[in-house]
């Protein structure tokens, strides 16, 4: 377990709340998201300690987390939590908040990401070839995958080629407002 | 009059799952399903996009959307169908989540254009089972899977989360099992058929796509299956392409395919091997279409 000062921040449970839009106050630790969760096993906190946490406004420990990156949005939280939390939406939203206070712990899966929608951006859809080669230049992870290109090449499943949209102009604009709505 | 509908392929359709789309396409067009292509579609974000915002998770899915709309009318569009799980929950998502009028406004304010977002939106495998009935393609069937034992593995967002899904049942779904039935294969009950197969982590945690799909691949071997059968890009993907750094991981040797459930479909009906594609699995199904060819010809 990270060992990181237990401060209170008695906003943060409010402010996840308003991110998810779910009321925490529902979750009484029965622990049937956990008993699901496929991930579990390589979690730091499972996913009803970070409920806790959150519930207990221990902003630190919930943002800086490996649990909530690591979280596959597979639903399964969500689709058997009895009092009807969507816990996987409360995972993205955790995911967003460390993102903007920079405590992203999981760095290969947020360089991951961030590469996937720079592509978005770049060409409107994804791209893949480019995508790792861009990946594995942000996290100096240069084999990552190499092992898979021969199989993939040769059946024809890793494009070499963008596969641009016509109108990439309108796509970027989108980009370009969400940025100034986010500022 | 037959069904219409505005077609999302989703990127990997254009790469990595190639022979999904083509025989999803394939598939429809021999059940009379018109799929008309949405024109300069984008990225959906798939969970990158919905792990970073919502917003922008919602824009990029509601321009979509938005072009769908803009043909709906003339047209005649019963609706927008993906054959893409995850595009799929990211296209419902933002058509639930457009019902907040303080988020629909952000987000037409993002797109600069008004949204209706109106159409209903399913997968190709709820049209085909709910719709139009497995029968309808069991009619198809010119030479049955006969002797094929198969597990059906939906992955977890085909049917997840219920509420949202709306689609078969989120623990025990049977859509897969009953059409593979339809087709002539021997389904056999399978406990993982909903488990994660590690999803998009199989790039930067190899350790944890390893030990998911390598668990979905020991119980279908468990259970005596020639092949699984899916019928998601990215479960495909990992329990395929991936197979050899699962079956380093794991000290296994694993070497059952991976076949989209259309693929399987064409096949029964006539289709031929280079038309689903067969090439393009990773883990070769050269033996088992061997036996199949085999078995069908004693039959004959």
């Amino acid at each position: 377990m990270p060992s990181h000062p237990n401060v209170i921040d008695p906003a943060f449970t409010g402010e996840v709340q308003r991110e998810s839009e779910q009321n925490l106050a529902l979750c009484y630790q029965c622990g049937n998201c956990t008993a699901g969760c496929p991930v579990s096993f390589a979690y730091d906190y499972t996913v009803n300690q970070i409920m806790r946490l959150v519930q207990a406004g221990r902003k630190r420990e919930a943002l800086s987390s490996h649990a909530i990156w690591l979280c596959a949005s597979c639903e399964t939280c969500t689709t058997r939590c009895p009092n009807d939390i969507d816990v996987a939406r409360v995972m993205d939203a955790l995911r967003h908040m460390a993102r903007r206070e920079d405590m992203v712990s999981e760095k290969a899966v947020g360089a991951f990401w961030k590469s996937f929608l720079d592509s978005v951006e770049k060409h409107g859809r994804v791209y893949e070839l480019g995508l790792m080669a861009a990946y594995a230049g942000r996290t100096g992870r240069m084999f990552t995958d190499v092992d898979l290109a021969p199989m993939a090449l040769r059946k024809g499943k890793l494009g070499l080629k963008a596969h641009d949209i016509e109108k990439i102009a309108e796509i970027r604009g989108i980009f370009d407002r969400y940025r100034e709505q986010q500022q | 009059m037959s069904p219409r509908y505005a077609y999302y392929p989703g990127c990997s359709g254009l790469g990595s799952s190639l022979e999904y789309d083509t025989s999803t396409r394939a598939m429809c067009e021999s059940l009379g399903v018109e799929l008309v292509d949405i024109p300069d579609w984008n990225c959906c974000g798939s969970t990158p996009a919905h792990a970073v915002d919502h917003l922008l998770s919602a824009c990029l899915a509601g321009r979509n959307l938005e072009i769908a709309d803009g043909m709906a009318e003339e047209r005649k569009l019963d609706g927008i169908i993906t054959p893409c799980p995850s595009c799929l929950k990211n296209l419902k998502t933002t058509q639930r989540s457009l019902s907040d009028p303080e988020f629909r406004r952000k987000v037409e304010q993002v797109l600069g254009k008004p949204l209706r977002a109106g159409l209903p939106i399913k997968s190709v495998l709820q049209v085909v089972v709910e719709d139009l009935g497995v029968e309808a393609l069991g009619r198809l069937v010119k030479t049955p899977l006969a002797g094929m034992r198969v597990v059906p593995y939906y992955g977890c967002i085909m049917v997840r989360p219920p509420r949202l899904m709306r689609f078969d049942d989120p623990e025990n779904p049977m859509a897969l099992d009953n059409l593979l039935r339809e087709l002539g294969a021997e389904v056999l009950p399978f406990a993982l058929k909903t488990d994660c197969c590690g999803a998009a982590l199989g790039t930067v945690r190899k350790d944890v796509v390893a030990r998911l799909s390598g668990r979905i691949l020991d119980a279908a071997v468990e259970a005596g299956a020639d092949a699984i059968v899916t019928a998601c890009p990215l479960c495909q993907m990992n329990l395929d392409m991936r197979r050899p750094q699962i079956n380093r991981a794991n000290r296994s040797r694993h070497n059952l395919p991976v076949f989209y459930y259309s693929q399987l479909a064409g096949l029964a009906s006539g289709q031929g091997e280079a038309a689903t594609m067969m090439d393009k699995l990773c883990v070769s199904p050269r033996l088992l279409l061997n036996s199949l060819a085999q078995h069908t010809g004693e039959r004959a």
